[in-house]
């Protein structure tokens, strides 16, 4: 077939996707490899990785591995029960309440963190319910909890999502049979619904690690920089220390970090992790 | 399973989470006060201070150009991207796809420090070329990722057919081809055109001389504390998505009543 004149558009974005997505990691692999020497070159050196071992930045890695875990944990926690609701809501409520569950996602990042600055702040509303309640006010900004808050926020829909579309897959006749065949619904449930929902749950754990190990602004805004994770450390050594060398090496390692959790978890289902992003 | 009426109010607990944020910030944007405790009044106070506010105007401005501009340039590129990638041996396009899928998969914090260390090394000064340059970047994949499957949908007979009965490929390409593939194109136009309004992380790194987008002025204020000025901003973003996603739903349903 005679193709030639339109073939010569494969050659653009080859050249731009390797000069704006290839080169920049090659870079960034390149800085976390080399020091600054005496002389302003760039030395060979293991040192930025040997410096994120000292107990100060595994402390930061540690934190923020555990508060990634945790959000993802509750997102679950959460999601799954809710998701499992919306599939057995009448089909014309389910598309509205989807679209209801998206809509927050559609506000920008930084105002939805934001807007938990003026609930939780000491003078904020939740506070003032507190109050009216008798209570005494609480310190919630700037605290961990504060943090993990608004990473679940964020991140919700994106537990919700693939868990809804995992489970809405589950063909009606299944369950019926099991219970025919004698099982109660909790029977069902574990043996029936929940193994037939895990590339759900595989997506959705994903969906919500990966972000949430790499966040920043959330820990910046609502942990008031009392909380470094590795994002803020990322962000000091570029921004404001300028050690671009070691800021790679952290970026390098937070990649490794991702890579190896998706390898750990995709080892449970085997291409699950690709379904979510279909999702929209 | 589970009895109904405990499962509709889990529910509205969900919402009432995830909505809570939203409402306490747009009832807050009218309130006469700074205070985000007490009420002090209806007043429009903060709407006449952000339309005064220089630096917020600006950022506006460069947020929706650089919206603008990223979301056409990137639909028009991507499109062309999705076709050449369309065409290529097959495990040439596997590897393609995977480089493709790097900025959607990578954390926003790793592809902005790249492209700002790319910037650097290329010895361009951070600033309006550099932000639009990353926000390209970011979007083409989404039009790629968006196009591709309905590349896929199109037979090839389609075009061949166009080409047996005179047409020449290039013309059969514009008239063939694009009009099959034009609703992915649409899609991923918006997507871009919503990731751009929405990114911070990548733009906080890859921008500079001043120039500045909405995200990042939140963030700068948002880090010194509460601004009422903040919550009129949210409003009227969230009454802009509203009436957008109204738009988008009409379109829809307009072309779902075409199909029946």
């Amino acid at each position: 077939m005679k193709r030639a004149d339109v073939n010569f558009l494969q050659y653009p974005y080859i050249l731009w996707a390797g000069l704006f997505i290839f080169i920049p990691l090659v870079i960034v692999l390149w800085y976390s490899f080399t020091v600054a020497g005496a002389d302003g070159d760039a030395v060979f050196s293991l040192e930025n990785y040997e410096r994120f071992l000292s107990p100060v930045y595994m402390q930061v890695l540690s934190r923020s591995a555990v508060l990634a875990v945790k959000s993802t944990f509750i997102c679950l926690l959460i999601g799954y029960p809710a998701a499992l609701i919306i599939t057995r809501l009448p089909r014309m409520w389910r598309n509205t309440i989807l679209l209801l569950l998206v809509i927050p996602m559609w506000i920008n990042f930084l105002l939805r963190t934001y807007a938990w600055m003026v609930l939780l702040g000491r003078r904020g509303v939740l506070n003032r319910i507190l109050e009216f309640f008798g209570l005494p006010g609480q310190e919630w900004l700037y605290t961990e909890t504060a943090v993990l808050i608004g990473m679940v926020y964020n991140f919700l829909p994106f537990m919700v999502l693939p868990l809804y579309s995992a489970l809405s897959r589950i063909g009606k006749e299944t369950i019926e049979a099991a219970e025919d065949l004698g099982a109660n619904r909790f029977v069902v449930f574990r043996r029936v619904v929940l193994p037939q929902s895990v590339p759900g749950v595989i997506a959705g754990i994903t969906m919500v690690f990966m972000p949430a190990v790499s966040a920043f602004v959330v820990s910046a805004l609502l942990g008031g920089g009392q909380y470094m994770l590795i994002g803020n450390l990322i962000e000091q050594q570029f921004l404001y220390v300028g050690d671009w060398h070691f800021g790679s090496s952290l970026s390098i390692i937070m990649m490794v970090v991702i890579l190896l959790t998706m390898a750990l978890v995709s080892l449970y289902d085997k291409g699950a992790s690709l379904e979510g992003g279909n999702l929209w | 399973m589970v009895k109904r009426p405990v499962s509709l109010i889990y529910l509205c607990l969900i919402f009432v989470f995830l909505y809570a944020p939203i409402a306490v910030l747009i009832v807050f944007s009218f309130n006469a006060t700074r205070s985000t405790y007490s009420w002090g009044g209806f007043s429009l106070e903060w709407y006449r201070a952000l339309f005064q506010d220089r630096q917020i105007m600006r950022a506006l401005y460069y947020t929706v150009l650089v919206a603008s501009l990223s979301a056409v340039i990137s639909a028009v590129a991507g499109t062309a991207a999705a076709v050449g990638i369309h065409r290529m041996k097959a495990r040439i396009r596997r590897i393609f796809l995977a480089l493709n899928n790097v900025p959607v998969l990578n954390p926003d914090i790793v592809t902005g420090i790249s492209l700002m260390a790319l910037f650097t090394a290329l010895h361009l000064r951070l600033g309006f070329g550099s932000l639009l340059l990353s926000h390209i970047t970011f979007s083409i994949p989404y039009v790629v990722l968006c196009i591709l499957p309905k590349l896929r949908q199109l037979p090839a007979e389609v075009t061949e057919a166009a080409m047996d009965l005179g047409a020449t490929p290039l013309y059969a390409f514009y008239r063939v081809v694009i009009p099959e593939i034009a609703p992915g194109i649409f899609t991923g136009l918006l997507i871009a055109f919503t990731l751009s309004i929405d990114d911070f992380v990548i733009s906080f790194f890859t921008t500079g001389s001043g120039v500045n987008n909405l995200s990042i002025v939140v963030y700068s204020m948002a880090r010194r504390g509460i601004n009422p000025k903040i919550n009129a901003v949210s409003t009227l973003l969230f009454a802009a998505v509203f009436i957008l996603l109204l738009i988008i739903n009409k379109r829809d349903a307009a072309a779902k009543q075409l199909e029946v």
